[in-house]
Protein backbone atom coordinates (compact mmCIF):
# COMPACT_ATOMS: atom_id res chain seq x y z
CA UNK A 1 0.00 0.00 0.00
CA UNK A 2 1.28 3.47 -0.72
CA UNK A 3 1.02 6.46 1.63
CA UNK A 4 -2.23 7.63 0.06
CA UNK A 5 -4.29 4.50 0.68
CA UNK A 6 -2.88 3.55 4.08
CA UNK A 7 -5.47 4.05 6.79
CA UNK A 8 -4.63 6.81 9.23
CA UNK A 9 -3.01 5.40 12.38
CA UNK A 10 -3.53 7.83 15.24
CA UNK A 11 -0.89 8.34 17.89
CA UNK A 12 -2.42 8.38 21.35
CA UNK A 13 -0.60 9.10 24.57
CA UNK A 14 -2.16 7.39 27.57
CA UNK A 15 -1.55 8.23 31.21
CA UNK A 16 -2.35 5.45 33.65
CA UNK A 17 -2.09 5.20 37.40
CA UNK A 18 0.20 2.65 38.99
CA UNK A 19 -2.43 0.97 41.15
CA UNK A 20 -5.45 0.35 38.93
CA UNK A 21 -5.35 1.27 35.28
CA UNK A 22 -1.73 0.34 34.59
CA UNK A 23 -2.46 -3.02 36.19
CA UNK A 24 -5.56 -3.32 34.02
CA UNK A 25 -3.30 -2.83 31.00
CA UNK A 26 -0.93 -5.39 32.48
CA UNK A 27 -3.75 -7.82 32.94
CA UNK A 28 -4.89 -7.34 29.35
CA UNK A 29 -1.31 -8.11 28.36
CA UNK A 30 -0.85 -11.22 30.47
CA UNK A 31 -4.25 -12.52 29.36
CA UNK A 32 -3.07 -12.00 25.78
CA UNK A 33 -5.99 -9.80 24.87
CA UNK A 34 -5.38 -7.95 21.64
CA UNK A 35 -5.99 -4.22 21.42
CA UNK A 36 -4.91 -1.39 19.15
CA UNK A 37 -1.19 -0.66 19.38
CA UNK A 38 -1.81 3.07 18.88
CA UNK A 39 -1.73 3.96 22.56
CA UNK A 40 1.61 4.69 24.22
CA UNK A 41 1.10 4.28 27.92
CA UNK A 42 2.93 6.35 30.48
CA UNK A 43 2.65 5.18 34.06
CA UNK A 44 2.06 7.73 36.79
CA UNK A 45 1.85 6.88 40.46
CA UNK A 46 -1.67 8.29 40.55
CA UNK A 47 -4.04 9.86 38.05
CA UNK A 48 -3.87 12.88 40.39
CA UNK A 49 -0.31 13.29 39.14
CA UNK A 50 -1.72 13.97 35.67
CA UNK A 51 -0.85 17.56 34.90
CA UNK A 52 -2.76 19.18 32.00
CA UNK A 53 0.70 20.26 30.81
CA UNK A 54 1.27 16.63 29.78
CA UNK A 55 -1.72 16.71 27.45
CA UNK A 56 -0.73 20.07 25.95
CA UNK A 57 2.79 18.82 25.40
CA UNK A 58 1.51 15.62 23.79
CA UNK A 59 -0.69 17.52 21.35
CA UNK A 60 2.03 20.07 20.59
CA UNK A 61 4.43 17.24 19.75
CA UNK A 62 2.14 15.43 17.37
CA UNK A 63 -0.27 13.27 19.39
CA UNK A 64 -3.76 12.84 17.92
CA UNK A 65 -5.40 11.91 21.19
CA UNK A 66 -4.78 11.77 24.93
CA UNK A 67 -6.12 9.16 27.34
CA UNK A 68 -6.17 9.63 31.09
CA UNK A 69 -6.97 6.63 33.19
CA UNK A 70 -7.25 6.07 36.91
CA UNK A 71 -8.93 4.09 39.68
CA UNK A 72 -12.70 4.16 39.91
CA UNK A 73 -14.15 7.03 41.98
CA UNK A 74 -13.84 6.08 45.62
CA UNK A 75 -11.08 3.55 44.93
CA UNK A 76 -8.09 5.89 44.71
CA UNK A 77 -4.95 4.55 46.36
CA UNK A 78 -4.33 8.10 47.56
CA UNK A 79 -7.87 8.62 48.94
CA UNK A 80 -9.31 11.22 46.55
CA UNK A 81 -6.73 12.33 44.00
CA UNK A 82 -8.63 10.80 41.10
CA UNK A 83 -11.42 13.30 41.81
CA UNK A 84 -8.87 16.06 41.47
CA UNK A 85 -7.92 14.64 38.10
CA UNK A 86 -11.59 14.47 37.11
CA UNK A 87 -12.03 18.19 37.84
CA UNK A 88 -8.86 19.10 35.96
CA UNK A 89 -9.91 16.89 33.08
CA UNK A 90 -13.31 18.55 32.74
CA UNK A 91 -11.77 22.02 32.84
CA UNK A 92 -9.04 21.05 30.39
CA UNK A 93 -11.68 19.70 28.02
CA UNK A 94 -13.36 23.12 27.97
CA UNK A 95 -10.10 24.92 27.27
CA UNK A 96 -9.12 22.52 24.49
CA UNK A 97 -12.55 22.94 22.94
CA UNK A 98 -12.01 26.69 22.80
CA UNK A 99 -8.75 25.98 21.01
CA UNK A 100 -10.72 23.97 18.43
CA UNK A 101 -9.39 20.61 19.57
CA UNK A 102 -12.35 18.23 19.39
CA UNK A 103 -13.47 16.92 22.81
CA UNK A 104 -13.36 13.45 21.23
CA UNK A 105 -9.58 13.58 21.21
CA UNK A 106 -9.37 13.24 24.97
CA UNK A 107 -10.79 10.45 27.02
CA UNK A 108 -11.15 9.71 30.67
CA UNK A 109 -11.30 6.04 31.60
CA UNK A 110 -11.83 4.51 35.03
CA UNK A 111 -10.37 1.01 35.15
CA UNK A 112 -9.69 -1.21 38.13
CA UNK A 113 -6.83 -3.73 38.22
CA UNK A 114 -9.33 -6.48 37.40
CA UNK A 115 -10.74 -4.77 34.32
CA UNK A 116 -8.22 -5.77 31.67
CA UNK A 117 -10.95 -6.64 29.18
CA UNK A 118 -12.75 -3.34 29.69
CA UNK A 119 -9.47 -1.46 29.37
CA UNK A 120 -8.63 -3.18 26.06
CA UNK A 121 -12.14 -2.66 24.76
CA UNK A 122 -12.26 1.02 25.68
CA UNK A 123 -8.87 1.64 24.07
CA UNK A 124 -10.08 0.05 20.84
CA UNK A 125 -13.15 2.28 20.89
CA UNK A 126 -11.10 5.39 21.58
CA UNK A 127 -8.61 4.62 18.82
CA UNK A 128 -11.49 4.25 16.33
CA UNK A 129 -13.01 7.49 17.58
CA UNK A 130 -9.74 9.39 17.06
CA UNK A 131 -9.18 7.69 13.70
CA UNK A 132 -12.57 9.02 12.67
CA UNK A 133 -11.57 12.55 13.67
CA UNK A 134 -8.44 12.36 11.52
CA UNK A 135 -4.91 13.57 12.18
CA UNK A 136 -4.49 16.64 14.35
CA UNK A 137 -1.16 17.60 12.70
CA UNK A 138 -0.31 20.23 15.29
CA UNK A 139 3.42 19.95 14.85
CA UNK A 140 3.21 19.89 11.06
CA UNK A 141 1.02 22.98 11.05
CA UNK A 142 3.45 24.86 13.29
CA UNK A 143 6.32 23.89 11.00
CA UNK A 144 4.28 25.00 7.97
CA UNK A 145 3.83 28.38 9.63
CA UNK A 146 7.55 28.64 10.30
CA UNK A 147 8.47 27.73 6.74
CA UNK A 148 7.87 30.96 4.80
CA UNK A 149 9.56 32.87 7.58
CA UNK A 150 12.63 30.66 7.52
CA UNK A 151 13.09 31.46 3.85
CA UNK A 152 13.15 35.12 4.64
CA UNK A 153 16.12 34.75 6.95
CA UNK A 154 18.21 35.01 3.82
CA UNK A 155 17.34 38.75 3.60
CA UNK B 1 34.59 58.73 25.43
CA UNK B 2 31.65 57.79 23.25
CA UNK B 3 28.60 56.61 25.08
CA UNK B 4 27.25 53.08 24.53
CA UNK B 5 24.29 52.94 22.19
CA UNK B 6 20.70 52.25 23.18
CA UNK B 7 17.71 51.33 21.03
CA UNK B 8 14.08 50.59 21.68
CA UNK B 9 11.58 49.25 19.18
CA UNK B 10 7.88 48.47 19.10
CA UNK B 11 6.47 45.69 16.98
CA UNK B 12 2.90 44.38 17.53
CA UNK B 13 2.21 46.19 20.78
CA UNK B 14 0.12 49.01 22.21
CA UNK B 15 2.81 51.52 23.15
CA UNK B 16 2.30 51.00 26.87
CA UNK B 17 5.86 49.74 27.26
CA UNK B 18 7.21 53.02 25.91
CA UNK B 19 5.03 54.91 28.38
CA UNK B 20 6.34 52.66 31.15
CA UNK B 21 9.92 53.57 30.21
CA UNK B 22 9.09 57.26 30.29
CA UNK B 23 7.31 56.69 33.59
CA UNK B 24 10.61 56.19 35.38
CA UNK B 25 10.64 59.98 35.76
CA UNK B 26 14.04 61.60 36.37
CA UNK B 27 15.76 58.24 35.94
CA UNK B 28 15.30 58.83 32.23
CA UNK B 29 18.06 61.45 32.61
CA UNK B 30 20.42 58.66 33.69
CA UNK B 31 19.54 56.83 30.50
CA UNK B 32 20.43 59.94 28.54
CA UNK B 33 23.60 60.54 30.57
CA UNK B 34 24.88 57.00 30.06
CA UNK B 35 23.58 56.08 26.64
CA UNK B 36 23.45 57.46 23.16
CA UNK B 37 19.89 56.76 21.98
CA UNK B 38 20.30 55.78 18.35
CA UNK B 39 16.92 54.31 17.47
CA UNK B 40 13.60 54.71 19.22
CA UNK B 41 10.76 55.31 16.76
CA UNK B 42 8.28 56.56 19.36
CA UNK B 43 10.64 59.14 20.81
CA UNK B 44 12.91 60.27 17.99
CA UNK B 45 13.17 60.32 14.24
CA UNK B 46 15.29 57.57 12.75
CA UNK B 47 15.00 55.52 9.61
CA UNK B 48 15.40 51.78 9.20
CA UNK B 49 18.21 52.40 6.75
CA UNK B 50 20.12 54.23 9.50
CA UNK B 51 19.99 51.05 11.57
CA UNK B 52 20.91 48.96 8.55
CA UNK B 53 24.00 51.13 8.08
CA UNK B 54 25.24 50.51 11.64
CA UNK B 55 28.01 48.02 12.38
CA UNK B 56 26.97 44.61 13.70
CA UNK B 57 26.87 44.45 17.51
CA UNK B 58 27.27 48.21 17.68
CA UNK B 59 24.16 48.81 19.82
CA UNK B 60 24.87 47.77 23.39
CA UNK B 61 21.28 47.46 24.60
CA UNK B 62 18.05 47.03 22.67
CA UNK B 63 14.70 46.84 24.41
CA UNK B 64 12.34 45.16 21.99
CA UNK B 65 8.67 45.29 22.80
CA UNK B 66 5.81 43.82 20.82
CA UNK B 67 5.11 40.49 19.18
CA UNK B 68 5.94 39.47 15.61
CA UNK B 69 2.73 39.88 13.65
CA UNK B 70 3.98 40.74 10.15
CA UNK B 71 7.07 40.70 7.96
CA UNK B 72 8.08 44.21 9.00
CA UNK B 73 8.20 43.17 12.69
CA UNK B 74 10.14 40.10 11.64
CA UNK B 75 12.62 42.06 9.56
CA UNK B 76 13.33 44.61 12.29
CA UNK B 77 13.65 41.88 14.92
CA UNK B 78 16.32 40.19 12.83
CA UNK B 79 17.99 43.49 12.01
CA UNK B 80 18.15 44.59 15.64
CA UNK B 81 19.40 41.17 16.68
CA UNK B 82 22.30 41.59 14.28
CA UNK B 83 23.10 45.10 15.41
CA UNK B 84 22.69 44.57 19.16
CA UNK B 85 24.95 43.04 21.76
CA UNK B 86 22.14 42.63 24.27
CA UNK B 87 18.61 42.09 23.02
CA UNK B 88 15.91 42.20 25.68
CA UNK B 89 12.37 40.91 25.07
CA UNK B 90 10.75 43.83 26.84
CA UNK B 91 7.21 43.46 28.10
CA UNK B 92 4.63 40.75 27.81
CA UNK B 93 4.10 41.01 24.00
CA UNK B 94 7.72 40.28 23.15
CA UNK B 95 8.01 37.64 25.89
CA UNK B 96 4.79 35.71 25.41
CA UNK B 97 2.45 37.39 22.91
CA UNK B 98 0.20 39.28 25.32
CA UNK B 99 -3.14 40.72 24.14
CA UNK B 100 -2.17 40.86 20.42
CA UNK B 101 -1.42 37.13 20.77
CA UNK B 102 -5.08 36.43 21.57
CA UNK B 103 -5.66 36.78 17.83
CA UNK B 104 -4.02 33.34 17.59
CA UNK B 105 -7.40 31.88 18.56
CA UNK B 106 -8.78 32.97 15.17
CA UNK B 107 -7.86 32.20 11.58
CA UNK B 108 -6.47 35.14 9.69
CA UNK B 109 -9.53 35.57 7.42
CA UNK B 110 -11.70 36.04 10.53
CA UNK B 111 -9.30 38.67 11.84
CA UNK B 112 -9.53 40.53 8.53
CA UNK B 113 -13.34 40.20 8.49
CA UNK B 114 -13.54 41.65 11.97
CA UNK B 115 -11.25 44.52 11.08
CA UNK B 116 -12.77 45.39 7.71
CA UNK B 117 -16.31 44.02 7.48
CA UNK B 118 -18.08 44.28 10.80
CA UNK B 119 -20.81 46.71 11.62
CA UNK B 120 -18.38 49.31 12.96
CA UNK B 121 -16.59 49.58 9.61
CA UNK B 122 -18.13 51.32 6.62
CA UNK B 123 -16.73 49.24 3.76
CA UNK B 124 -19.48 48.45 1.22
CA UNK B 125 -17.05 47.61 -1.57
CA UNK B 126 -15.17 45.19 0.66
CA UNK B 127 -11.86 46.91 0.11
CA UNK B 128 -8.98 45.05 1.73
CA UNK B 129 -5.38 46.16 2.13
CA UNK B 130 -3.04 44.59 -0.41
CA UNK B 131 0.53 43.93 0.59
CA UNK B 132 1.76 44.92 -2.86
CA UNK B 133 -0.09 47.45 -4.99
CA UNK B 134 0.71 48.89 -8.39
CA UNK B 135 0.49 52.67 -8.47
CA UNK B 136 1.32 54.85 -11.48
CA UNK B 137 4.42 55.94 -9.56
CA UNK B 138 5.52 52.35 -8.97
CA UNK B 139 4.86 49.42 -6.64
CA UNK B 140 4.03 50.18 -3.04
CA UNK B 141 4.39 47.71 -0.21
CA UNK B 142 2.76 47.40 3.15
CA UNK B 143 3.70 44.70 5.66
CA UNK B 144 2.14 41.25 5.16
CA UNK B 145 0.31 39.73 8.11
CA UNK B 146 1.59 36.41 9.39
CA UNK B 147 -0.92 33.61 10.06
CA UNK B 148 -0.21 33.72 13.79
CA UNK B 149 1.55 36.13 16.10
CA UNK B 150 4.93 34.95 17.32
CA UNK B 151 6.95 35.91 20.31
CA UNK B 152 10.36 37.50 19.85
CA UNK B 153 12.26 34.35 20.83
CA UNK B 154 10.35 32.33 18.26
CA UNK B 155 12.02 34.52 15.63
CA UNK B 156 15.46 35.48 16.96
CA UNK B 157 17.80 34.62 19.80
CA UNK B 158 16.91 36.61 22.92
CA UNK B 159 19.37 37.48 25.70
CA UNK B 160 17.00 38.51 28.48
CA UNK B 161 13.31 38.55 29.19
CA UNK B 162 11.61 41.37 31.01
CA UNK B 163 7.95 40.49 31.58
CA UNK B 164 5.00 42.67 32.49
CA UNK B 165 2.20 44.48 30.76
CA UNK B 166 3.84 46.86 31.00
CA UNK B 167 6.92 46.18 33.14
CA UNK B 168 6.58 48.04 36.42
CA UNK B 169 8.52 51.31 36.56
CA UNK B 170 10.47 50.34 39.68
CA UNK B 171 11.61 47.19 37.87
CA UNK B 172 12.71 49.17 34.82
CA UNK B 173 14.64 51.53 37.09
CA UNK B 174 16.36 48.59 38.75
CA UNK B 175 17.35 47.11 35.40
CA UNK B 176 18.68 50.43 34.13
CA UNK B 177 20.67 50.84 37.35
CA UNK B 178 22.08 47.37 36.90
CA UNK B 179 23.14 48.00 33.30
CA UNK B 180 24.81 51.28 34.30
CA UNK B 181 26.65 49.48 37.10
CA UNK B 182 27.76 46.82 34.64
CA UNK B 183 29.08 49.59 32.38
CA UNK B 184 31.05 50.99 35.32
CA UNK B 185 32.39 47.56 36.12
CA UNK B 186 30.58 47.39 39.47
CA UNK B 187 28.24 44.52 38.68
CA UNK B 188 27.92 41.56 36.35
CA UNK B 189 25.19 40.71 33.92
CA UNK B 190 22.88 37.82 34.83
CA UNK B 191 23.28 34.59 32.82
CA UNK B 192 21.92 34.66 29.28
CA UNK B 193 18.27 33.71 28.98
CA UNK B 194 17.46 35.00 32.47
CA UNK B 195 14.26 36.81 33.31
CA UNK B 196 15.19 40.23 34.63
CA UNK B 197 13.17 42.90 36.38
CA UNK B 198 10.85 40.38 38.02
CA UNK B 199 10.71 38.06 40.99
CA UNK B 200 11.38 34.36 41.10
CA UNK B 201 8.18 33.37 42.82
CA UNK B 202 4.45 33.79 42.24
CA UNK B 203 2.06 36.68 42.72
CA UNK B 204 0.38 34.72 45.55
CA UNK B 205 3.71 34.78 47.34
CA UNK B 206 3.74 38.58 47.32
CA UNK B 207 0.02 38.96 47.99
CA UNK B 208 -0.86 40.18 51.49
CA UNK B 209 -4.33 38.65 51.55
CA UNK B 210 -5.19 35.92 54.05
CA UNK B 211 -5.10 32.41 52.69
CA UNK B 212 -6.85 29.29 53.97
CA UNK B 213 -7.51 25.90 52.45
CA UNK B 214 -9.36 26.77 49.28
CA UNK B 215 -12.68 25.17 48.41
CA UNK B 216 -14.88 26.78 45.80
CA UNK B 217 -18.57 26.05 45.44
CA UNK B 218 -19.07 28.71 42.81
CA UNK B 219 -17.03 30.97 40.56
CA UNK B 220 -18.19 34.53 40.34
CA UNK B 221 -16.91 37.69 38.66
CA UNK B 222 -15.45 40.75 40.24
CA UNK B 223 -18.36 42.97 39.13
CA UNK B 224 -20.95 40.82 40.89
CA UNK B 225 -19.65 40.95 44.46
CA UNK B 226 -17.92 43.27 46.84
CA UNK B 227 -14.88 41.22 47.75
CA UNK B 228 -13.75 40.86 51.33
CA UNK B 229 -10.73 43.19 51.61
CA UNK B 230 -8.65 40.75 53.67
CA UNK B 231 -9.35 37.35 52.15
CA UNK B 232 -7.72 35.64 49.15
CA UNK B 233 -9.75 36.51 46.04
CA UNK B 234 -9.65 32.98 44.66
CA UNK B 235 -11.17 31.70 47.91
CA UNK B 236 -14.03 34.09 47.29
CA UNK B 237 -14.62 32.51 43.89
CA UNK B 238 -13.03 35.27 41.84
CA UNK B 239 -10.83 33.71 39.13
CA UNK B 240 -7.41 35.05 40.11
CA UNK B 241 -4.34 34.00 38.13
CA UNK B 242 -1.92 34.58 41.01
CA UNK B 243 -0.96 30.91 41.54
CA UNK B 244 0.78 30.62 38.15
CA UNK B 245 1.93 34.19 37.59
CA UNK B 246 5.46 35.45 38.15
CA UNK B 247 6.00 37.84 41.01
CA UNK B 248 7.56 41.25 40.56
CA UNK B 249 4.60 43.62 40.65
CA UNK B 250 4.13 43.53 44.45
CA UNK B 251 0.73 41.91 43.85
CA UNK B 252 -0.51 45.24 42.65
CA UNK B 253 -3.96 44.15 41.43
CA UNK B 254 -5.01 41.78 44.26
CA UNK B 255 -3.92 44.35 46.84
CA UNK B 256 -6.55 46.78 45.54
CA UNK B 257 -9.27 44.16 45.15
CA UNK B 258 -8.86 43.24 41.51
CA UNK B 259 -7.93 39.71 40.48
CA UNK B 260 -4.51 38.97 39.01
CA UNK B 261 -4.91 38.61 35.25
CA UNK B 262 -1.42 37.25 34.72
CA UNK B 263 0.47 40.04 32.95
CA UNK B 264 3.85 39.04 34.42
CA UNK B 265 3.60 35.73 32.62
CA UNK B 266 4.42 32.24 33.84
CA UNK B 267 6.34 31.84 37.09
CA UNK B 268 9.82 30.35 36.93
CA UNK B 269 8.92 26.65 36.99
CA UNK B 270 5.72 26.88 34.93
CA UNK B 271 6.00 25.19 31.55
CA UNK B 272 2.54 25.99 30.30
CA UNK B 273 0.77 28.82 32.04
CA UNK B 274 -2.78 27.80 31.17
CA UNK B 275 -2.18 24.16 32.06
CA UNK B 276 -0.83 25.22 35.45
CA UNK B 277 -3.97 27.23 36.11
CA UNK B 278 -6.22 24.36 35.00
CA UNK B 279 -4.40 22.21 37.54
CA UNK B 280 -4.71 24.88 40.24
CA UNK B 281 -8.40 25.61 39.66
CA UNK B 282 -9.22 21.93 39.28
CA UNK B 283 -7.79 21.13 42.67
CA UNK B 284 -9.85 23.68 44.59
CA UNK B 285 -13.31 22.99 43.19
CA UNK B 286 -15.43 21.55 45.97
CA UNK B 287 -17.32 18.83 44.11
CA UNK B 288 -16.78 15.24 43.07
CA UNK B 289 -19.78 14.56 40.82
CA UNK B 290 -19.25 15.39 37.12
CA UNK B 291 -22.55 17.30 36.86
CA UNK B 292 -21.80 19.39 39.92
CA UNK B 293 -18.24 20.06 38.71
CA UNK B 294 -19.62 21.17 35.35
CA UNK B 295 -22.11 23.49 37.08
CA UNK B 296 -19.25 25.15 38.98
CA UNK B 297 -17.11 25.35 35.83
CA UNK B 298 -19.97 27.13 34.04
CA UNK B 299 -19.07 30.07 36.28
CA UNK B 300 -15.82 30.44 34.35
CA UNK B 301 -17.23 32.22 31.34
CA UNK B 302 -14.18 32.04 29.07
CA UNK B 303 -11.61 29.64 30.51
CA UNK B 304 -9.18 29.77 27.57
CA UNK B 305 -9.27 33.57 27.62
CA UNK B 306 -8.88 33.57 31.38
CA UNK B 307 -5.85 31.27 31.30
CA UNK B 308 -4.15 32.53 28.14
CA UNK B 309 -4.92 36.23 28.18
CA UNK B 310 -1.24 37.09 28.03
CA UNK B 311 0.34 33.81 27.17
CA UNK B 312 -1.26 32.20 24.13
CA UNK B 313 1.51 32.84 21.59
CA UNK B 314 4.14 31.76 24.09
CA UNK B 315 2.26 28.68 25.28
CA UNK B 316 2.95 25.09 24.26
CA UNK B 317 0.18 25.00 21.66
CA UNK B 318 0.85 28.60 20.54
CA UNK B 319 -2.50 29.07 18.79
CA UNK B 320 -5.98 27.72 18.28
CA UNK B 321 -6.40 24.85 15.85
CA UNK B 322 -8.45 26.92 13.39
CA UNK B 323 -5.68 29.53 13.15
CA UNK B 324 -3.11 26.83 12.42
CA UNK B 325 -5.29 24.98 9.94
CA UNK B 326 -5.98 28.14 7.96
CA UNK B 327 -2.44 27.91 6.56
CA UNK B 328 -3.05 24.63 4.75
Amino acid sequence: MNEETKPFEPTIIGFTCNWCSYRAADMAGTARMKYSPNVRLIRLMCSGRFDPTFAFQAFANGADGVLVSGCHPGDCHYINQNYKMLRRFLLMKRVLKQMDIEPGRIKLLWASAAEGAIFADEINKFVEQVRELGPLKWKENIIAIEQPMLEEVAV
Amino acid sequence: MTKPKFAMYWAASCGGCEIAVLNIHEKILDVDANFDVVFWPVAMDAKYKDVEAMDDDSILLTLFNGGIRNDENDHIAKLLRKKSKILVAFGSCACEGCIPGLANFSPIHEIMDTAFNTISTENPENIRPQSIYDMPEGKIHIPTLYPILKTLDQVVDVDYYMPGCPPESHQIEAVIDLVIQVLQGKAELPPKGATIGAGGSTVCDECKRKRNVKTIQEFTRIQFITPDPELCLLEQGIPCNGPATRSGCNARCPSVGAQCIGCYGPAADVEDYGARLIAAYGSIIDANEPDEIDRILDGLVDPAGQFYRFNLAGSMLRAGNSALKSVD
